[in-house]
């Protein structure tokens, strides 16, 4: 809070999407698994800010992109409590908690390493197990991956 | 027709499960019947398995049925390196269903899911092996008359015995009670407790091997493999205190009885063979009878 304004208004965006309240450690992961590393228009990321609830959090701030709830629903393995506002011209016109979804596909790696599924190239499917403290249990070896193990592909 | 497998324990019902138990006391009557007549089942053991391989064999054999597989991956084009999928889809051109151990975990529910035959799982790794959890719940209810509500001790390796986790799971639907019997670095695993907490049912755990076992219904027993250990001293440590002797079974109920996936070792002392608690080697012969009724109720040839 120390902060300057002027720093911390890193270029407020006239239309997207800002996803806040990631934690830092994940940040990298949920830009992995929104394919951000490949969005051509203008991105800021910001990470390391004090947060009460996370201790450190990330923050996203995309232009002109919109996601569809599916796909924003696949960060909530590693960022649960992230929000997303809705930026059309300049204001926030919706919105958004991710919920973590039922079963997930191909998003996350099987954390036993005698899974079939780190054997064979596949697809790796989970039952969500636990959504406050996100487990995944596998479809195929049955073990349960807790978010601390979970490798994101 | 939709296809069914069996996979896992939990891909059974309780009406599933007493299904195959009525059909598996028909062929224990009448062990010989030539329903497989023209059949051919595939035996694939990516792992060797000499005891579970041979049960198979001889239910299929009882049933008048043909069998072809390997015995271990050497003696396969896995060692060419074929994959899974194509050994699983090959084989069952050759078949009509395919039985498969493996050591990778897994594999038998990705097999069932390129295969176009039934694939019935004789073990994947320290995941699952539904046909000795099937008759381990026929020889528990041959021998008690009922499942419900009995008093079941395991003893041993709690932690990788995959029969262990299996049984458990199959006799969390019948009011058990549990009692766990283990060296601290062998003990059942928190998610297993779990599993129980939410079902509501009481389990103790207990690391001394003593006079509790009194209020036993069932002992189940299980081998406690030194490669388990990371310290070597504490298995020379532990590897004597889980062994049942006979006089430890005179305080017990006279309805019980103990019982052992097999192969022993020495964690039951031959001592207790000719008493008439010992219930291991006849369970190893139900264990025909239940993939009799296993492999008959899956080709549907057996209502």
């Amino acid at each position: 809070m120390e902060m300057n304004d002027k720093k911390l208004q890193v270029s407020a965006i006239k239309n997207g999407t800002v996803i806040d309240h990631i934690p830092a450690s994940s940040l990298f992961k949920v830009i992995n698994i929104l394919g951000l590393d490949k969005i051509e228009t203008q991105m800021t990321v910001g990470s390391n800010f004090e947060s009460k609830k996370l201790g450190l959090k990330a923050i996203i701030k995309i232009t002109d992109v919109f996601f569809i709830d599916d796909d924003i629903n696949k960060i909530a393995l590693v960022a649960p409590e992230a929000k997303l506002n809705i930026i059309k011209n300049y204001k926030v016109v919706e919105k958004k908690v991710v919920e973590v979804p039922d079963n997930i596909k191909g998003i996350a790696k099987c954390g036993n390493p005698k899974c079939i599924t780190n054997h064979e190239g596949i697809v790796p499917k989970f039952t969500v197990v636990n959504k406050k403290k996100v487990a995944i249990k596998c479809h195929y070896c049955e073990k349960i991956t807790d978010s601390e193990h979970m490798k994101i592909f | 027709m939709e296809n069914n497998h069996l996979v896992s324990i939990t891909d059974y019902s309780k009406e599933e499960i007493f299904k195959i138990l009525d059909l598996a006391a028909d062929f224990e009557k009448n062990p010989n019947q030539n329903l497989l007549d023209n059949k051919v089942i595939a035996t694939l053991f990516f792992e060797p398995s000499t005891r579970t391989r041979l049960s198979f064999e001889s239910a299929i054999s009882r049933l008048g049925g043909k069998f072809i597989g390997f015995t271990d991956s050497s003696s396969s084009s896995v060692s060419k390196g074929e994959s899974l999928k194509d050994t699983i889809m090959t084989v069952a051109n050759y078949s009509d269903m395919i039985i498969m151990r493996h050591p990778i975990e897994g594999s038998a529910r990705w097999a069932s899911e390129v295969s176009r035959v039934p694939i019935v799982n004789a073990g994947d790794g320290a995941n699952q092996h539904p046909t000795q959890t099937l008759l381990d719940l026929y020889s528990i209810r041959k021998t008690q008359g009922t499942l419900d509500n009995l008093n079941v001790y395991f003893v041993g390796d709690l932690k990788y015995g995959r029969t262990v986790h299996s049984l458990l799971q199959a006799m969390s639907m019948f009011n058990t009670t549990f009692n766990f019997i283990s060296p601290e670095e062998l003990k059942i695993p928190d998610e297993y407790k779990l599993f129980l907490d939410k079902k509501g049912l009481k389990y103790y755990e207990h690391r001394d091997f003593s006079d509790i076992i009194s209020h036993a219904d069932i002992i189940y027993m299980t081998r406690i493999q030194r490669e388990r250990f990371s310290d070597p001293m504490e298995y020379e440590k532990t590897k004597n205190s889980y062994v049942l002797k006979n006089n430890m079974l005179e305080n017990t109920k006279p309805n019980m009885k103990v019982l052992h996936p097999l192969p022993r070792v020495n964690e039951i002392h031959t001592n207790v063979d000719e008493n008439e608690k010992a219930y291991y080697f006849t369970q190893a012969l139900n264990g025909v009878y239940t993939r009799q009724a296993i492999i008959t109720h899956i080709l549907g040839l057996k209502k």
